[in-house]
This record gives C-alpha cells, structure tokens and sequence, in this order.
C-alpha cells in the first residue's frame, strides 16, 4: 500500500511537472502562449477542485431524487453565490468577458435533455471531464460522445430542413449573415439566426433598472436578487422536503421533542456545512471561476486584442478561425464548445467542410486543438483531477462495461444536443449564466431539475429489474 | 462486470458494484438496504469515488451506520449495519 501511494504521487509529480514543463517552454518559444497557459492553470485548479469534491452538477438533484442526499445541491449553490460575488467586483472594474444569452422557453427544453442526458451518462460535461481523469472510461466515451453529437447536429441539414418553422427561415434569412454562412440551410443555423437570437436578453440587474456594470447592478441585481435569493430559496425547499426529516429524527433520539425556530435554522446550516469537503471545493471553485475572467481580460489588454484568434494569427496559425476571425474564447470555464471544435477540426480534416454553419463558422471556428485556449483548459481539467485523484490513491483504470458504455452514449449524445440548443452545458448555461445574473441560467436549471427527475425514475425501474433478478436465488 | 447481489451468512449480504458509475452504486444500496432487516450488515464494494460521498451522506440520513471503510488502490470496501 505505502508502494502503491509513492507510486500515485509520483505520476502526480510527473503530470503537475509536464504541464510545468508546457507553460515554460512554449512561453520561451512565444510569449503569446502565456494566454493559453491561463487558461491551462485555470482548468488543473477547477480539475482539482471537482475531483476533490467529488464536484458534479449531475449528481445535484439526482441524488436528491434517487437517494435523498443533498449534500451536491448545497455545494453548487455555494459555489454560484462565491462566484457570483466575485464576478460582481469583476463586472463593475468592466473586466468581465461575459456575455448574457437570449431568454426563452427552448432554454428549460434543453436543460430537460441535457439533464436527462446527464443522468443517463453518470455525470454532468464538467463530472465527466473530472472523471475521466480517475482513470475512467465510462466518463471517456460520455466526451466522445457529446463531441461527437455536437459536431454532427450544429451540421445537420438535408431532410432536417423540412423540420424547421417558415417563421424561423424567413428571420434567419433577414439577419444577411455572409454568405459563406448559407443561414438558410441547416437546422440548428435556422434555430439560432430564426429563432433565438430572435429573444431577448434578460439580466436581473436590467429588469431593477440597472446597468450590470454598476455597483446596485452587479451587487444588488444580479447577485443578491438574482443568486442569493433564489439560492436561498432553492436550499429552503430543499432542507423542508429532504433534509428536515431525518434532522427532526436525530433531535427526537436526543430527546428533544418539537423543534424551535433556532434549532429548524441549527438544522438548515447543519445541511449546508455537512459534507465539507463538497463546500470546500465549491469556495475554492466559485473564486477561481471569478478569477479567470479578471486575468483573461488582462490578458486581452495587454496583447491588444478581443479573442484568441487574433493571438492565432500573429502566431502564424490562421486555420479554422471562423468568417469574423475569431475562435471559441469565452474568457471564463467552459466545456462542451471546445469538445464539439476538436472533433469538427477532426472531421474537416477528413474533408467535411462544416464551416458552412453558424456554430463553427460564424462564431467558434475550428482551430487545431494543440492551440485552442479552451482545449488546453479541459486536457489540463483532467489533468488536474487526476493529480488530485491520485494523491488521495482514488485513480483507478475502468473499463466501461457493454451496459454503461451504451448509457455513456446515449446520455453523452443527449448532453450533446442539450448543449448546442441550450447554447451551454451545465456549466456555461447554468452555473456561468445563473452567476452572472441571467436569467436564462435558471430557466437552463429548471429543465436539468425535470430531466433529473425523468432519468431517476427510469434508473429506478432499471436497478429494481436487476435486483429482483439477482435476489430470486435466495431469501431475506 | 455485471452488479452481485449475494447473501454471504444469516445477516450478512454482499453487493458489488465494481465497474459502476453514478448513480448506480448508489440506487442499488439504498435499495438492498431498504430490502434487509434491522441489523443486518451489508458488505458493499465498489470502485467509483464519487459514490463515498452520496452512500456516506445518504447512511447519515437514513440512519444506516457504516461500521468499517477500506479502501485498497481505489477499491472501496464498506460495511454497512442497517439502522
């Protein structure tokens, strides 16, 4: 066992130091490389975060419903309220690198997929990311499949096309995108230009009346009223339904028969302290999310630039930047975007010219992954979380069985089309989103909350087919 | 490898979830948990990280108590008594 442990913390030394290794050397070759290199740190801190906390927006108000713990629901909401301060100092200096989204109903759809989809999966984009670098491999085909998916479905069009409203054509058609874009073809390029650019951005600190860069807007708006409250809210619910029960219990085995207003609040903060180490990793997580937009934005002015793919070219790598000369370069922690890029570089490389579309052409592009900002994030996420992993001895090689792999596929694909029409996963269209102060963020949440609840009651009916199976050979 | 399901002894029960992910490991011991009686003992083996802290927090809720935790190289080997 101690063999075992010198081993673990070796490998640890060994991936810590080649990330080292990365940022110096490129750093030494091009100093423009130090911008990829935030955003590598930023993504082995959240690694390490998520894995230490066992950090996953999957298991919120699915272990909730399936075994009525809540201890994940507590650490994301302390996580959104951290980050969500943060952000608001970030917001009034004008650092921020955020950017609202269109509110409207097809963000709860999508959230019920993509939640849906998560349940199926075992883990949310970010869980399975962290996980992967337990050495997982029901966590690995869960990204491939929401790469996959993705790159497919923001291409789709032939027969698709026949599925789209006239209203959505004829608005798409009316934006006068270029013409490289061709945005009346494609389902989800008619979606985005017909439909919900079409809707309106709505921010809390907008609706009092405030800009979202001023004091009462950032502080006042989006933070207390739009994440405190709610949260608070949200953990109240959660304390009344889940949690008070068995707390009422413990207070009747001490003999204490009715509870007082100061013993109900004892048990409510009871819930919110009682897995450390979830709570921990959320401070840890909501500050560093707040961070990251501060130092990218330095980073920005310092370069003289707006996206990454201005730093591309002068770097002398100008392939896949999209129509406007951009890349995928949100400025803060992201997922799915940059799993969907790599697999879109892939498939144009084999000749698909997908830059035709919206997604990829207009907006993200396809860089080569070894310089996309965001691919350095997610590879140095699963980098980060497996140090931490094997430094607690919890790294550990699995091969996805036929069954998991199939559920892995299926939740990935349903994560997949989740995020292209909900413009984010569950972290750029929830935790990003809902710690900004957009309301599109909680909309996203509510329907990952349905979708949990759906994919919870089919695992039910799943597990209790394969218990009373394995049961039949004896007798309680 | 497929979910075992097993009764070891009078009293005792085997369930192991190796090669599972969330939120299996889970669902399957709350509910070979809620099918034993009080005072029986499950052994629970199980290999994914993520589940420690839901079957921890769930035995914290239930009342269920957790009577021995091992973990050897990423294996988890836990005894639960039923509450």
């Amino acid at each position: 066992m101690e063999n075992e442990s010198r081993k673990n913390q070796l490998w640890a030394f060994i991936i810590t130091g080649f990330f080292v290794l990365v940022s110096v050397a490129t750093y030494a070759y091009n100093e423009f490389y130090i911008y990829l290199s935030a955003y590598l740190w930023f993504g082995f801190i959240y690694g390490m975060c998520l894995q230490y906390g066992r950090f996953c927006f999957a298991s919120a108000f699915r272990d909730l419903f399936a075994v009525g713990v809540p201890r994940m629901v507590v650490g994301i909401m302390i996580a959104t309220i951290l980050f969500s301060f943060v952000s608001a100092f970030v917001s009034v200096t004008g650092m921020s690198t955020f950017h609202a989204a269109p509110t409207g109903l097809h963000a709860t759809v999508a959230g019920l997929i993509f939640g849906i989809g998560m349940v199926f999966a075992g883990g949310c984009a970010s869980g399975s990311l962290y996980k992967t670098g337990e050495g997982n491999g029901v966590a690995l085909t869960v990204i491939l499949s929401i790469s996959v998916t993705q790159a497919i479905f923001v291409d789709i069009g032939g027969w698709f096309n026949k599925l789209v409203p006239e209203s959505w054509h004829q608005s798409a058609l009316a934006k006068k995108l270029p013409e490289s874009i061709n945005a009346g073809d494609g389902w989800v390029d008619q979606y985005l230009a017909g439909y919900v650019w079409d809707r309106p951005v709505v921010k809390f600190s907008k609706m009092m009346g405030w800009s979202d860069t001023s004091v009462p807007g950032a502080f006042v708006g989006d933070f207390l009223v739009g994440v405190v409250l709610p949260a608070t809210v949200l953990l109240l619910l959660v304390y009344l339904i889940w949690a008070r029960k068995s707390y009422l219990n413990k207070l009747k085995k001490q003999g204490v028969g009715t509870a007082s207003f100061k013993e109900e609040l004892s048990g409510y903060w009871g819930m919110i302290t009682a897995s450390k180490r979830t709570a921990l990793a959320g401070l840890f997580l909501g500050i560093a999310c707040g961070l990251q937009m501060f130092v990218i934005e330095g980073l920005r002015i310092k370069f003289g630039i707006k996206n990454a793919g201005a730093l591309l070219s002068k770097m002398g790598s100008d392939f896949g930047l999209s129509v406007k000369g951009t890349v995928f370069d949100p400025g803060y922690w992201y997922v799915t975007t940059q799993e969907a890029q790599w697999v879109g570089w892939v498939f144009n490389k084999l000749g698909w010219d997908n830059m035709d579309n919206i997604y990829f052409g207009l907006n993200n592009g396809i860089p080569n992954p070894a310089l996309n900002p965001a691919d350095w994030m997610s590879l140095a996420l699963i980098g980060g979380a497996a140090v931490m992993a094997l430094l607690h001895n919890e790294f550990k090689f699995k091969k996805p069985t036929l069954e998991l792999a199939t559920w892995a596929l299926i939740g990935g694909a349903l994560m997949g089309i989740g995020s292209r029409l909900g413009l984010g996963c569950n972290v750029g269209a929830f935790f990003v989103r809902v710690a900004m102060g957009d309301t599109s963020g909680w909309l996203f949440g509510i329907g990952m909350i349905g979708g949990a609840f759906i994919g919870v009651r089919f695992f039910n009916w799943w597990t209790e087919r394969k218990m009373a199976k394995e049961m039949a050979s004896f007798n309680f | 490898m497929a979910m075992k399901f097993e009764k070891k002894e009078e009293g005792t029960f085997m369930l192991d979830v190796q090669g599972y992910v969330c939120p299996h490991p889970q669902i399957y011991t709350k509910k070979a948990l809620e099918k034993m009686k009080n005072g029986d003992v499950l052994e629970l083996i199980f290999d994914n990280p993520s589940s420690s802290e839901s079957v921890a927090a769930m035995c914290d809720t239930t009342g269920d108590e957790i009577i021995e935790k091992k973990n050897e190289s990423g294996k988890y080997i836990w005894r639960i008594k039923k509450g």
